[in-house]
C-alpha cells in the first residue's frame, strides 16, 4: 500500500475534471459552492479582487477558515500557499488540505525557488502562462495545472491567451522531429524527458485548468471551448449579486459548453457580474501573472 | 459493442481510452437520448455530489433506472459506485438507488490517506494493481449482491446482475481487464446490436 505515489496525485486532478472549482472564505459560501455543484472549493481568506484592493502582503489563510471548510464539505478543500513557502504548504497539509495551490495570487515568498513538491503527501496545482512555466511546475511535483490567467480582475483575456499559448507551443512540440526536441528543451529551459512526453502525448501529462479572470458562465464555456479541462472561479462568485444561482449556472456552463441555447438560458437574470479591471490598466507590479517563473 | 461513459463530470477519457482497448467502442453520453446509443453504460469517477446534481437535472436518473431495467449493464467506479448504490452510510438521500448495497464516502479519509496496492479481483486470475482516491467503501451487501474484491476485510468490489461496482479506478492504469469483465457482461446480456 502506498501513498502520495504521482498516480494518486495526478489521479485527484483527473476526477475533478469537467468540473468547477470555487473560492469560498467561510463555511457558508462552502455550503453554497458545494450545493450548487462545485468539484471542490478553495478556502481563502480573501478572494483575488479584495487581496487587489486591499494591497500589502496577502498570505496563508488563518487555519480557523480552512478547518471551518473542511468541516461543513464533503467535497475536496483546497488551500493556497505563497510561492516558495515549504513550511504554509506543510501547515495547510496537516490540516487535511487535499490540494494546495502554490498560488501567485500571494505574495511570492522565494523570488527564485518554488517547492519541491514532490516531497509532500498531498497534491498540488500551479499556475503557468506558458509550456515552460507549466513544465518547470510538474518537474517539481506539481500534479495539476492552471492558467495564470490575471485573478481579481473580472476579465479572461490573460485566462485565453495562457491557454492559447500553452496549447499552441504543444501543438508545435508534437510535430517536432527528436533532433528539434533537444533544442526546444532548452529554449523552454526545461527537463527533456518531460518535453518528450509532452511530445509523445499531444498534451501535458497532467489536468490543465483555466483560472484568473472567469466572470461569467460565458466566460468559463469559453475556457472549456479552448480546451481547459475544467474552470477554477475566484472573485466571481461571491462577488456577484446572486452567488448561489452564479455557482449553479457557472456549474452548468462548464459541463454544457457547446449547448449555446443551455448558456443563454443559465445566463438569464444573474444580475450584475463583478464590475472588473482592464488589464492595461495595470502597472507590470500590479500583474499578479508576473509571479514566479 | 458500444459503451457510453456519463460525462457530465470526472474522468470521462480515461475510461474510453481503457473501453477501446478492450475492442469496444467507447461514446462520451451528456444527453439522455444518447442512452439508446449505447449497450452498456460506465458511471465514472468525479466528485459524486456534482454529478448527482446534474444527473437530477437532466432526466437522468430516470433514464437510467430505464437503462437498467432493460437489462442493460452498468458500472460504476468510485462516484458512480456512490451514484448507483441503494443506501448512503452518512443517511443523506441515495441518488440512482439500483444495486443493494450500502456506501460510506470518503471511507478511508482524506487525499493525504489516498493509496495505491494490488489487489485480487475474483473472476481476474492475476491482481491489478487498484488505485483509491478518496474512496468510498461498501458497508453492507444484500443477498442478491456477489462480493468481488475487499481490502482489509473491506468491500472494494461487487457485482448484483446486470450492476458492477469498484471503488478504486480501473481507468487510471493501463490494465484494461476490469473493463474487460465489464464488456463481457455487457456481450453476455444479449442486448448488443
Amino acid at each position: 500500500m502506498e501513498t502520495g505515489t504521482t498516480r494518486v496525485k495526478r489521479g485527484m486532478a483527473e476526477m475533478q475534471k469537467g468540473g468547477v472549482i470555487m473560492d469560498v472564505m467561510n463555511a457558508e459560501q462552502a455550503k453554497i459552492a458545494e450545493a450548487a455543484g462545485a468539484v471542490a472549493v478553495m478556502a481563502l481568506e480573501r478572494v483575488p479582487s479584495d487581496i487587489r484592493a486591499a494591497g500589502g502582503v496577502a498570505r496563508m489563510a488563518d487555519p480557523t477558515i480552512v478547518e471551518e471548510v473542511i468541516k461543513v464539505v464533503s467535497i475536496p478543500v483546497m488551500a493556497k500557499a505563497r510561492i516558495g513557502h515549504y513550511v504554509e504548504a506543510r501547515v495547510l497539509e496537516s490540516l487535511g488540505v487535499d490540494y494546495l495551490d502554490e498560488s501567485e495570487v500571494l505574495t511570492p515568498a522565494d523570488e527564485v525557488f518554488h517547492i519541491n513538491k514532490r516531497e509532500f503527501t498531498v497534491p498540488f496545482v500551479c499556475g503557468a502562462k506558458d509550456l515552460g512555466e507549466a513544465l518547470r511546475r510538474i518537474g517539481e511535483g506539481a500534479s495539476m495545472i492552471r492558467t495564470k490567467g490575471e485573478p481579481g480582475t473580472g476579465n479572461i483575456v490573460e485566462a485565453v491567451r495562457h491557454m492559447r499559448v500553452i496549447n499552441g507551443q504543444i501543438r508545435r512540440v508534437t510535430n517536432m522531429s527528436l533532433d528539434e526536441l533537444y533544442n526546444e528543451a532548452k529554449n523552454l529551459g526545461v527537463a527533456y524527458d518531460l518535453l518528450l512526453e509532452v511530445h509523445q502525448l499531444g498534451k501535458l501529462p497532467v489536468v490543465n485548468f483555466a483560472a484568473g479572470g472567469v466572470a461569467t458562465p460565458a466566460d468559463a464555456a469559453l475556457m472549456m471551448h479552448l480546451g481547459a479541462d475544467g474552470v477554477f472561479v475566484g472573485s466571481g462568485i461571491f462577488k456577484s449579486d446572486n452567488p448561489e444561482k452564479f455557482a449553479r449556472a457557472i456549474v452548468e456552463a462548464t459541463t454544457h459548453f457547446t449547448d449555446y441555447k443551455l448558456i443563454a438560458e443559465v445566463s438569464k437574470n444573474l444580475g450584475t457580474p463583478m464590475k472588473g479591471i482592464d488589464i492595461a490598466t495595470l502597472t507590470p507590479a500590479e500583474r499578479m501573472s508576473e509571479r514566479g517563473r | 459493442m458500444r459503451i457510453g461513459v456519463l460525462a457530465l463530470q470526472g474522468a470521462v477519457t480515461e475510461h474510453i481510452v481503457s473501453i477501446e482497448k478492450t475492442g469496444a467502442e467507447g461514446l462520451p453520453i451528456k444527453r439522455v437520448e444518447q442512452l439508446e446509443e449505447v449497450e452498456g453504460l460506465i458511471i465514472p469517477g468525479g466528485e459524486s455530489t456534482t454529478i448527482g446534481k446534474l444527473m437530477s437535472k437532466y432526466g437522468f436518473i430516470e433514464a437510467i433506472r430505464d437503462f437498467s431495467n432493460q437489462g442493460k449493464p452498468i458500472f460504476g467506479t468510485c462516484a458512480g459506485l456512490i451514484l448507483l448504490a441503494k443506501q448512503i452510510a452518512s443517511g443523506e438521500p441515495g441518488h440512482l438507488e439500483l444495486m443493494d448495497i450500502t456506501v460510506a464516502r470518503n471511507a478511508f479519509g482524506r487525499q493525504r490517506e489516498s493509496f495505491e496496492c494490488d489487489l485480487d479481483v475474483k473472476g481476474i486470475e492475476e491482481p491489478i494493481r487498484a488505485v483509491f482516491i478518496r474512496a468510498p467503501l461498501i458497508n453492507e451487501v444484500g443477498p442478491e449482491v456477489e462480493v468481488l474484491s475487499v481490502y482489509k476485510d473491506e468491500i472494494v468490489t461487487a457485482r448484483q446482475g446486470n450492476l458492477l461496482v469498484s471503488s478504486f479506478h480501473p481507468e487510471l492504469t493501463d490494465d484494461f481487464r476490469l473493463h474487460q469483465y465489464f464488456t463481457d457482461m455487457v456481450e453476455a446480456s444479449g442486448t448488443t446490436a
